[in-house]
């Protein structure tokens, strides 16, 4: 489903983020990729979402070679996917239901459809009492399950989640991690990256070691192990 | 299509409201612009009064022989009206200039005394004209200069012409009217375009504000045009607002001033404006939509690359 392919990115102060990364993702996996800061992980989750261009390499969604798609349509592209990040990016103007309601607008689906699903996606990461209210007035915990609302309300093939429970305390982090996994059962691919061993040892699940913009193991079943 | 443009103005009107504080400001420079834009009418129409109330004051004025027939200045009044320089020809006989020197030194015994011992009037009658231009002066006092006016019995029957005497204030007023219209057209130029970039960098910098969101947004998997089209319609409320606000602040402003508009420049601005109240509004709305709109548009522009 996903395939990296020697990909390499050189930044423009001749640091290596990303050296020769070579891996693939099956449908329905969850793959956790684990590193110190710097190690890559968040570049390589920018490659995948097209926000970074490989400086040599191929990376594939699917059989598109993401980085040959043109500006213009990379939103199509970005629709397969649903992205979560550590400091949540919910749109501060917007209220939990607009914030979610935006994807599926973004994506054009028709208002019936927004109605009906946005109240059952907030029902999916238990805030159906919070609909109304903004960003600033939810606790970190709940902004990031917005944040997952808002990844999966469009139902992508993929869920990018980019050190989720960073700014989170174990109650919030083990929520985040059950509602995950949860999507994953569900059918949805996962790839989550994060600094909790915890969270790595909790899901059995596979675990690619980064360092230095390699990768330094892929284990199907791993644990944290740096 | 229609869903999604509704949802784009419907995103524009609440980004608009919630984005309070912010808007306000957007509003406050967008109404200095239009204050600016609607000044520089003013000011124009204040200025075009105010020449012309000078143009007016300039005339050529040729003196008759006191012997000269009434029927042979009439004719030569009908020959300058007929030339398209001329705006108009005024009569003023013998009879009429001594009734109007009589008037003018009513203060003045000893002229007057002087005066009744004569024993016929001793000023001719004058013809005033008034040139269409400034500039058409000359011409016409070529044309009086030109000929030779004389009566049936071949004596001549004008005195004097004094375009001479006026020329150089003439020429100087010319000029002056003529470089002032330029540099009023300059500096117009410049203050509209300053003012433009003025609300075009504030709006830039509401947007810049923004930057995160709209990366967000293009993450989410929102097209350009879904990101740009509420910031737009956003920039034209700015417009639209403080095109309203400045139409409506205008008037107390016009009524305040009028009497002293009227007094300095010969305008009741007031009266222009009332008049001129669909043009102004048109021009200041438009302005504003226009100035709002392209400002989002080409603001946004920069961040959409992610």
């Amino acid at each position: 489903m996903i395939h990296f392919d020697k990909v390499t990115k050189i930044y423009a102060d001749d640091s290596k983020a990303l050296d020769e990364v070579t891996f693939s993702i099956e449908p329905k996996e969850f793959v956790s990729i684990v590193g110190h800061s710097g190690a890559g992980k968040t570049t390589l989750l920018k490659m995948l979402m097209a926000e970074e261009e490989p400086t040599s390499g191929k990376v594939f969604f699917g059989s598109t070679n993401i980085h040959k798609v043109k500006r213009g349509e990379l939103n199509m592209l970005r629709r397969r996917m649903g992205a979560i990040f550590q400091d949540f990016r919910l749109l501060s103007k917007k209220n939990v239901y607009e914030n979610i309601a935006f994807a599926m607008e973004a994506a054009g689906c028709p208002q019936s459809e927004i109605e009906t699903d946005v109240p059952h996606v907030l029902e999916l990461v238990d805030l159906s009492k919070k609909i109304w209210n903004f960003p600033h007035e939810l606790s970190g915990g709940e902004k990031q399950r917005v944040a997952i609302a808002r990844a999966i309300v469009t139902q992508p093939d993929i869920i990018i989640a980019d050190e989720p429970t960073g700014n989170l305390d174990p109650m919030n982090t083990y929520e985040i991690v059950q509602i995950l996994k949860k999507i994953n059962d569900l059918g949805t691919t996962v790839i989550l990256t994060t600094h909790n061993k915890g969270v790595i040892d909790s899901l059995k699940r596979r675990v690619i070691t980064m360092e230095n913009g390699k990768i330094i193991r892929d284990d199907k079943e791993g644990k944290y192990n740096l | 299509m229609w869903a999604k443009t509704k949802r784009v103005i419907q995103s524009g009107f609440v980004n608009f409201w919630r984005n309070g504080s912010i808007s306000l400001s957007a509003v406050l420079m967008m109404i200095i612009a239009l204050f600016v834009i609607s000044s520089v009418l003013f000011v124009g129409a204040l200025l075009t009064s105010a020449l012309n109330q000078i143009k007016d004051k300039v005339d050529i004025n040729v003196y008759f022989v006191t012997t000269a027939q009434e029927s042979d200045i009439l004719s030569l009044q009908k020959t300058l009206q007929a030339m398209p320089e001329v705006k108009s020809v005024d009569y003023v006989s013998s009879d009429q200039a001594l009734q109007d020197f009589k008037d003018r030194h009513v203060n003045d015994q000893s002229t007057l005394q002087a005066l009744s011992e004569l024993d016929k009037n001793p000023l001719g009658a004058v013809l005033n004209i008034k040139a269409q231009d400034p500039s058409q002066y000359e011409s016409i006092a070529g044309f009086l200069q030109g000929k030779n006016f004389i009566s049936r019995d071949g004596t001549p029957i004008v005195e004097s012409v004094n375009y001479a005497k006026n020329k150089v204030a003439i020429d100087r007023l010319t000029a002056i009217i003529a470089s002032s219209q330029e540099l009023g057209f300059v500096v117009t130029l410049l203050l509209v375009l300053l003012s433009i970039l003025i609300t075009f960098n504030t709006i830039r910098l509401v947007i810049y504000m923004s930057r995160e969101e709209i990366s967000v947004m293009k993450l989410v998997g929102a097209s350009n045009m879904f990101v740009r089209g509420p910031f737009v319609v956003t920039g034209v409320m700015y417009g639209l607002v403080a095109a309203l606000f400045t139409v409506i602040v205008l008037y107390p402003i016009m009524y305040y001033t009028h009497n002293f508009t009227l007094a300095f420049a010969g305008i009741d601005l007031l009266q222009y404006y009332l008049r001129h109240f669909g043009e102004i509004f048109v021009l200041l709305l438009g302005s504003g939509v226009l100035i709002g709109g392209v400002s989002s548009f080409l603001a946004v522009k920069r961040y959409l690359k992610v």
